[in-house]
């Protein structure tokens, strides 16, 4: 177990230096360098010169590199070209947001799923079946954004029950996140996106909870609860469901690191002010430190929540022949 | 009389491959007959008497109303078939390419080919999709080209690593060993031999990645990073969106586009589902 654990440690940290060296890579095959898209025209010669030497981009590029690699590692992300603060304060200001919109919609889909996926598999066949499956399906193939853009439609411009965006009502200020997150108004704003997201999410741990259990239905140890006269619903609940839930919450961790980076939509809907947001506006308005900020750090959430999902999956199973050779 | 009952055990069998091929089926013809069946050219300002024809309601003479700058919603929705299958198949066919060709190398050639084919797939499988092709977008050029290579280059991993563990057990068959022995050489066992194996795998997945660009599309033009000249989908939505269609209850115009986008991406899930079953049967007994 802990080779296998050391194991994973070191594939992920191979991972996350080749992400950030492609990210550099990536960041600088900009035509022309990053200042000419936020000057005027009317700046001189010697200002841009000087910016550039602010941002270190007058280096070449092997040194730019390692400056890079070095500043990371001590989390120094660099400063925003448009509004003048540490790339790190302003994600910071943002993750939370991204994080709690994702933890809720996430629980939400999964606690739906998962019942909705069982009871899926315990009544097999019907009209049941016929409507909910295709249904589940459906709500994957929608765009999240279109989902957005009909709840938001119908619950906020028609009736008029949520925000139309944002975090807070207007003219509200928040000191600390936990002020914020014990208001009632931040969390009447978060409805509606976070419903979006468990509309869009619920589909894949429903289908996989009721694939699951009809093959764990199939097991010896169910032959054998059954043969001892329980009841089909104890049967199905307590004995299968449980051996069932191991690829769903394998599916969480991985689902809680895709969405960080896959809310970029749903947070542009809404005017939610998350991480997806802050990239979606960095690279609209050409502002490159605040977007390779924003990209690594979804992109580590990503990497690193594979790899918890792949450790989880380890340790809760002990079919998984640990540390055993592929 | 014959093909007839044959179709009808199909569609008893298989009911959702069958839908899922009847809605692609029907986007070919309308994308094929596009002209001919749009009431309106699409970016055609259209005019009541002197004033230009602003959201205007469902009515008969337009089915779905107008957009905001007096455009027919409906002849927009029909072109839109267009770049929706443009984008969804050339996307498919490079990743379904892409990911079959890496599968097989790095499951039949093992040693170090597997290695840094393996280790480049997780690498890709680290970059999260959308950031990566929005990131792409700005530093290129915004447009279809980026959103199909931004497809290609970061789905394939997921098709490769599917074909690898089939052409792992392929390769150990005794029919393969055979051709070895007959002297057929590593590209041709590889190529004639196992590739036609895998093929039926490869489609399954390609009709999944088709649903998979046509979203990739219709996000990065909600975003403003598609191709604002072509008439599509996601541009319609982001059209209504940026022009208060949600506020002004404006469903007819924003409603359709992403129904007609549903509709597809469930028709490749179908069509997979489908013949899943078709090419796994073990699970279908279950």
């Amino acid at each position: 177990m802990a080779r296998r654990a050391l194991g994973r440690l070191g594939h992920l940290l191979f991972v996350l230096w080749a992400v950030s060296s492609l990210t550099f890579i990536l960041f600088r095959l900009t035509p022309g360098d990053p200042t000419l898209n936020f000057l005027s025209p009317s700046f001189s010669e010697e200002t841009r010169a000087a910016l550039l030497k602010g941002f270190g981009l007058d280096k070449p590029l092997w040194e730019q590199y390692f400056i890079y690699m070095n500043n990371l590692l001590h989390g120094d992300l660099g400063q925003s070209f448009l509004q003048g603060k540490p790339v790190a304060v302003l994600l910071a200001d943002a993750l939370p947001n991204t994080v709690l919109l994702t933890l809720v919609s996430l629980t939400a889909a999964y606690a739906f799923g998962i019942v909705a996926g069982a009871f899926l598999a315990f009544r097999r066949g019907g009209v049941v079946e016929a409507v909910s499956i295709p249904a589940a399906l459906a709500t994957r193939a929608a765009p999240e954004f279109w989902l957005g853009m009909l709840l938001l439609a119908a619950l906020a411009f028609q009736t008029g029950w949520f925000p139309t965006g944002g975090a807070l009502s207007p003219g509200r200020e928040m000191n600390s996140f936990a002020d914020r997150f014990v208001s009632a108004d931040f969390w009447w704003h978060l409805a509606l996106p976070a419903l979006t997201l468990m509309l869009y999410l619920q589909g894949l741990p429903l289908l996989l909870m009721r694939a699951t259990m009809l093959e764990v239905l199939n097991d010896e140890f169910i032959v054998m609860a059954k043969m001892k006269g329980l009841s089909r619903w104890s049967v199905v609940m307590r004995h299968a469901a449980r051996n069932a839930l191991l690829p769903v919450v394998t599916a969480f961790a991985l689902g809680l690191g895709a969405s960080i980076g896959g809310n970029v939509v749903v947070e542009t809907v809404f005017a939610w002010p998350g991480i997806g947001r802050v990239l979606v506006q960095a690279v609209q308005s050409a502002d490159y430190p605040l977007a390779q900020g924003a990209f690594i750090l979804i992109a580590a959430s990503l990497v690193t929540m594979n790899t918890a999902a792949d450790l989880a999956y380890a340790a809760l199973d002990p079919r998984v022949a640990v540390g055993a050779k592929r | 009389m014959r093909s007839a009952s044959a179709i009808l055990r199909f569609f008893r069998s298989e009911p959702f491959a069958v839908i899922g091929g009847a809605i692609y089926g029907a986007i070919v013809l309308v994308a094929i007959f596009a002209d001919g069946l749009a009431p309106y050219p699409p970016k055609a300002i259209l005019r009541v008497g002197a004033r230009v024809a602003r959201y205007l309601p469902m009515s008969a003479d337009h089915w779905l109303g107008t957009t905001s700058s007096g455009r027919d919603v409906l002849s927009q929705l029909i072109w839109g078939t267009r770049a929706a299958l443009a984008v969804g198949l050339t996307a498919a066919v490079a990743v379904v390419a892409i990911g079959t060709v890496l599968g097989l190398l790095s499951g039949y050639l093992g040693g170090w080919v597997d290695k840094i084919i393996t280790w480049f797939a997780d690498i890709v499988l680290g970059l999260p999709f959308l950031p990566s092709m929005l990131v792409l977008a700005s530093l290129t050029r915004p447009g279809t080209l980026v959103v199909i290579l931004s497809v290609a280059g970061l789905l394939w991993p997921n098709t490769a690593r599917v074909i690898r563990a089939q052409v792992l057990s392929l390769r150990e068959r005794a029919w393969v060993e055979a051709a070895r022995v007959t002297g057929c050489s590593t590209g041709r066992i590889m190529f004639v031999h196992v590739l036609p194996q895998v093929l039926p795998l490869a489609a399954l997945y390609g009709s999944v990645a088709i649903g998979w660009a046509i979203l990739a599309e219709a996000s990065a033009s909600f975003l403003g990073f598609g191709d604002p000249d072509t008439m599509s989908w996601g541009v319609m939505l982001q059209e209504a969106y940026a022009n208060q269609a949600l506020s002004r209850g404006a469903w007819n115009w924003f409603a359709p586009p992403g129904a007609a986008l549903m509709a597809m991406v469930l028709a490749g899930f179908l069509i997979s589902r489908g013949s899943e079953k078709l090419l796994f049967p073990k699970l279908a007994e279950q």
